[in-house]
């Protein structure tokens, strides 16, 4: 069991922040990611895009404002669940909350912040109306353990790096790999796309394009798919495989958060902007893109806002008898969990006689 | 005048005709939006910058429209339900030249 003082859901610029507001309250935060890397879209969808409305950066790349707040917090020691969903919550008898991940791994706090953004990032399931029938009988979204197809017949679909990557990989360890795509072009790395230009043409990798899986057979696991090519019902081809793996990126969706007893409109979570960012569950709070309040704007700039403030009230709820007065970090320094202090040079006074 | 009336039918099948300005450096997807014709979280999930297809629309009319970029190409080579007259909303910047076009959402990717 991981036992801290905050569990943040969501490890985007939002939730990265507010571990830094926790910080200068000397809470200890430990963030939960379905994603494998912190920064949430801001890393997984553009890191090389820039943003112009931090205040104070007048340009920054996605990916350099996640780096940036990595270094803001270090200081702070927070814990990373990473690569893995929050699932469930449970409230205890203490008024702690237990969440738990997909993996089975506890975390317990008396507070809970919800700062998911547009919900976990999910792999985009390609529209074949029984491909979940077959889900780990042999159709698979995610690759996991390479080893699982040594020897056997793999079908990739997609046109992506990932698709690309994983074809490439996949050729010297699987009987047979083809890709399946529904052009002749490919987007991915020019070096990715290169490689499997030349594994196509040594016969490694069986280049299928202009086509798409259409359906699936099998009796209880998978041994085959229909290809469709040009889209032609009249052209299609029953192809004996072991696995099928659609790889067309990630979609998010917002998840178990959504069955939680949480008050959600439009997909988002409701809170109180009149006051702390408060879900209608006391001790839970939602903050960044994840939450909805009349004249809510999905902004980083107004998520690190409502982090502030949700830190103000988390403080409260976990220490109801003590007073706190905000302090300047320009007045009092930053103390860190790692006992590094930052602070400002105090000014030589030097008498001149 | 600077509004142009398109006509855009929503995934259940219903067209609404509605005002569009073209002043406002609006793109269709959030026409779309502003007039709430399909729910929030399902259009425009990625705010517009041509990285999810959730906005992807068939254009009906026809009606010149500016080319593919690059990344518009990519990611509907990516998505789902994608047809000859696919585009991404998120791409069709509103102008006076897109007086009276007509457009179908695509359906919602689970």
């Amino acid at each position: 069991m991981i036992k801290t003082d905050i569990i943040i859901i969501g490890a985007g610029p939002t939730g990265l922040f507010a571990v830094f507001e926790a910080g200068l309250l000397k809470l200890k935060c430990h963030l939960i990611d379905a994603l494998p890397q912190p920064g949430g879209q801001c890393t997984e969808i553009y890191p090389k895009k820039p943003i112009y409305d931090i205040p104070g950066f007048p340009e920054v790349l996605a990916g350099d404002l996640v780096k940036n707040l990595m270094e803001q917090i270090k200081p702070f020691e927070p814990g990373f669940t990473l690569g893995d969903r929050a699932e469930t919550l449970e409230k205890q008898d203490d008024e702690t909350f237990i969440v738990t991940t997909s993996r089975g791994v506890k975390h317990q706090a008396p507070v809970v912040v919800i700062a998911g953004g547009l919900g976990s990032f999910e792999p985009r399931k390609p529209p074949i109306p029984i491909i979940s029938k077959y889900e780990d009988k042999g159709v698979e979204y995610i690759i996991r353990d390479p080893e699982v197809y040594r020897d056997k017949k793999v079908i990739i679909a997609g046109g992506g790096d990932s698709a690309l990557d994983w074809s490439i990989y996949l050729a010297n360890l699987a009987r047979e790999v083809s890709l399946v795509h529904r052009r002749n072009d490919f987007r991915g790395a020019l070096d990715s796309v290169e490689k499997v230009e030349e594994l196509s043409k040594l016969g490694k990798i069986n280049l299928i394009t202009n086509a798409e899986v259409v359906d699936l057979k099998g009796k209880d696991h998978l041994n085959a798919v229909v290809i469709r090519h040009n889209g032609e019902a009249s052209e299609e081809e029953l192809k004996i495989t072991d696995h099928f793996i659609p790889l067309f990126g990630l979609s998010p969706k917002l998840g178990p958060i959504g069955a939680w007893g949480l008050e959600i409109e439009k997909n988002a979570i409701k809170v109180d902007n009149t006051y702390d960012y408060q879900t209608n569950i006391p001790g839970i709070y939602a903050i960044g893109d994840v939450n909805t309040y009349p004249g809510k704007l999905k902004l980083i700039l107004c998520g690190f806002h409502e982090a502030a403030i949700m830190c103000q009230s988390a403080y409260q709820r976990i220490f109801p008898n003590k007073r706190y007065v905000m302090k300047y970090t320009t007045v009092s320094g930053i103390d860190g969990f790692d006992g590094s202090r930052k602070e400002a040079k105090r000014e030589v006074v030097k008498s001149i006689n | 005048m600077s509004d142009i009336k398109i006509t855009i039918i929503d995934r259940e099948g219903e067209a609404h005709v509605v005002d569009a300005p073209t002043d406002m450096n609006m793109n269709l997807m959030e026409v779309i939006r502003i007039h709430e014709l399909a729910p929030e979280g399902t259009i425009g999930i990625c705010g517009g910058m041509a990285m999810c297809a959730s906005c992807q629309c068939y254009m009906l009319s026809d009606h010149e429209l500016p080319q593919k970029n690059f990344e518009e190409e990519d990611m509907l080579d990516q998505a789902f339900y994608v047809q000859e007259n696919s585009r991404l909303g998120c791409q069709i910047f509103i102008t006076q030249e897109l007086e009276g076009l007509e457009v179908k959402i695509a359906p919602e990717t689970t």
